[in-house]
């Protein structure tokens, strides 16, 4: 007989194990998934998560792609660590990269070493000034955050849209919906000749061990981790709660916004609609898969990233619909949850009774 | 000017329409959150609703087992939640998260095979009543029998929960799960047909949404509708009825955008469709800001887990 027992502490090792175990469910319902469709599971599967990376440029890919998921998870490990529910990365991102498009757009007839860096920033700047508002209304006018940071997702891609279609349309363009081409000194230099991976990998890099130092050697990441526990317990700590969310908004909102600046002056060189097939909300998923811990989060975000990469080859050689990436995204986040259960609780073999 | 009433008529018809799947999918999270689950998956559960009841009315040519089959896709996908946010105790908002995003993957991958394939007409009721009434023809007669019953269903989940004795325990297992549970109501249980019931309301009004208000499969055709519906609760302080309020301005959003394009305001296309969402974010502001006004009317239990040890 097996008993369901509840864990006096909940287990560190399966804290860590489980999202390996989730990974690797997934990859059965996805054989599954892709048995109904038809598919040979095994082929499939191949298809999805080797064939992409199997060579230089492949993995060239991979490190493009994880290097915003990274990011934006880096910056919500931030506000998941203490409670806020921020799930307008997206919105941050697109802000992002709109404000800064728009700086790298003024120059695009420059050329000068001071052009990236204030891109750069003004990206950051523009995903502050965009987290803020949930950050605000939640802290002065008690407004939910879910709600607002994801109606701006809405409003920031109305924006972008807005923009590439009008003002700053590309006079030469033929009435594209996009921008002029930016100039090489608002472009993020490349790490390889022939390869598409940037010197954005270094900023995502820099969050991580930032965010390490933050978590885990100062006051501030303490104070982040009491009130993700308890609420009560950080005010009758007396600690500033106000003060905290509005910060780690900022700083999951600069994240996101330097990750829009990456995908605009690296890979793309220009605005148009989409400057992002929704990394700001499959960052969600990597922010929990890598267990909020900026060491976590590097794995995760690469383990993700496969699932864009694989979706795109899976398409081309086996006529797979591409959302099955997001099914993936979807089926991961499920059973990471699902496996948490075996934090809290174990099960226990009972000799049967007679 | 003279203005043709019944026009006026038409156009409250119209925004009407655009709040009936609104109305049905906030009152049936309303009724999820009662009972002190907060299921962020509404968005995922339309628009699995929407691509069910589509691909069933294209294959099998049967607009009651495709709408019947669309409910039923909402509770099915529902259930994966309330398994992992019940059984397994899982936190809400991220397994919401998880539902709308996992939702609209397998959405769109059903859907694939349906991109461009012509809807059906859905039958109408009373149409030979659509003259009779200046003004009121147009807004009463000549609608499908889920406009009808999205309009009804306000005053229905009220009655419910005021007057009714599962009403009542519904909301006793949102307020107070411990005591409820004292009491010998079976917590759990409650909260899962309360979870499954918004499913089946949501997969409802993304049935609406394509097989009745554009009958055609566009992918991600929900378009943020689920995530109004939230927010439409809580702008009703889960007071039923005020869904109905909330669900007509923002349907009148929506129907303005086309009248102002044809009226030739010279609003940018993208402001007018944005709207709906900033005023969204504005409401939430003006009803949140009175702090003690929510706490009172927020079930108690919202969001937070309960697990009887044994």
């Amino acid at each position: 007989m097996i008993k369901i027992v509840k864990r006096d502490q909940p287990s560190k090792a399966i804290f860590f194990f489980t999202p390996v175990l989730a990974i690797f469910l997934t990859l059965i319902a996805g054989g599954i998934i892709f048995y109904i469709l038809g598919f040979k599971p095994f082929e499939a599967l191949k298809f999805f998560f080797i064939v992409p990376i199997a060579d230089k440029y492949g993995f060239s890919e991979l490190l493009l792609k994880a290097t915003p998921l990274c990011l934006i998870a880096i910056g919500l490990s931030f506000c998941f660590k203490s409670n806020n529910w921020n799930i307008g990365a997206e919105g941050q991102l697109t802000f992002g990269a709109i404000v800064s498009g728009g700086v790298a757009l003024l120059f695009y007839d420059q050329e000068g070493f001071y052009i990236l860096p204030i891109v750069i920033l003004a990206g950051a700047i523009g995903g502050i000034i965009y987290a803020s508002i949930p950050a605000i209304l939640k802290t002065y006018f008690n407004t939910n955050e879910i709600l607002v940071s994801l109606m701006l997702v809405y409003v920031s891609k109305l924006i972008l849209d807005y923009l590439v279609v009008g003002p700053w349309s590309n006079p030469e363009g033929f009435n594209f919906p996009e921008t002029r081409q930016f100039s090489d000194s608002a472009r993020l230099p490349l790490l390889f000749e022939g390869l598409r991976i940037h010197a954005g990998i270094f900023l995502a890099l820099a969050a991580v061990i930032i965010s390490w130092f933050v978590f885990y050697k100062t006051y501030l990441g303490f104070q982040m981790k009491v009130s993700g526990f308890s609420l009560k317990t950080a005010k009758y700590a007396g600690y500033k709660g106000k003060k905290m969310i509005i910060l780690v908004f900022l700083i999951s909102g600069a994240c996101a916004g330097l990750a829009g600046v990456g995908e605009i002056t690296g890979p793309i060189g220009q605005l148009h609609r989409e400057v992002s097939p929704d990394y700001g909300f499959t960052a969600i998923i990597v922010a929990f898969l890598g267990r909020l811990h900026p060491v976590g989060i590097i794995f995760a975000s690469l383990v993700v990233a496969i699932t864009y990469l694989g979706a795109e080859t899976a398409q081309i050689f086996m006529q797979i619909p591409k959302y099955t990436g997001q099914v993936f995204q979807g089926m991961i986040l499920f059973f990471l949850l699902a496996s948490d259960y075996l934090l809290f609780f174990k099960f226990k073999f009972i000799g049967s009774k007679k | 000017m003279i203005v043709d009433i019944n026009f006026v008529g038409l156009i409250i018809a119209s925004i009407m329409a655009s709040a009936v799947p609104l109305i049905l999918a906030s009152c049936g999270e309303l009724i999820t959150e009662r009972s002190g689950v907060l299921n962020l998956g509404v968005e995922g559960m339309m628009i699995i609703g929407a691509i069910s009841g589509f691909a069933l009315m294209t294959v099998t040519g049967s607009l009651i087992i495709a709408v019947f089959g669309a409910m039923l896709a909402g509770v099915l996908i529902s259930t994966i939640f309330a398994f992992l946010t019940q059984t397994l105790i899982t936190n809400h908002v991220a397994t919401g998260l998880a539902l709308t995003i996992f939702g609209i993957g397998i959405s769109a991958m059903i859907g694939k095979n349906f991109v461009g394939i012509p809807g059906k007409e859905f039958p109408v009721l009373f149409e030979g009543l659509k003259d009779t009434i200046p003004l009121l023809s147009p807004i009463l007669f000549g609608h499908s029998i889920v406009f009808y019953f999205a309009f009804t269903l306000p005053f229905m989940t009220s009655y419910f929960l005021k007057k009714t004795k599962i009403g009542l325990i519904v909301r006793a297992v949102g307020d107070s799960p411990e005591s409820a549970s004292n009491q010998g109501i079976n917590v759990r249980l409650v909260r899962y047909a309360c979870i499954l019931y918004g499913g089946a309301m949501c997969g409802l009004a993304g049935a609406y949404l394509s097989m009745i208000y554009t009958p055609q499969w566009i992918e991600n055709m929900t378009g943020g509708r689920g995530w109004i519906a939230l927010a439409l609760v809580v702008f009703s302080t889960w007071n039923p009825i005020k869904i109905l309020i909330g669900a007509m301005i923002f349907g009148g959003l929506t129907i303005i955008q086309f009248h102002m394009q044809a009226i030739g305001v010279r609003i940018p296309v993208q402001f007018l469709t944005a709207l709906p969402y900033i005023v969204t974010i504005i409401v939430l502001v003006v009803i949140s800001r009175d702090s003690r006004k929510i706490r009172l009317s927020t079930p108690s239990s919202l969001g937070k887990s309960f697990h009887k040890d044994n």
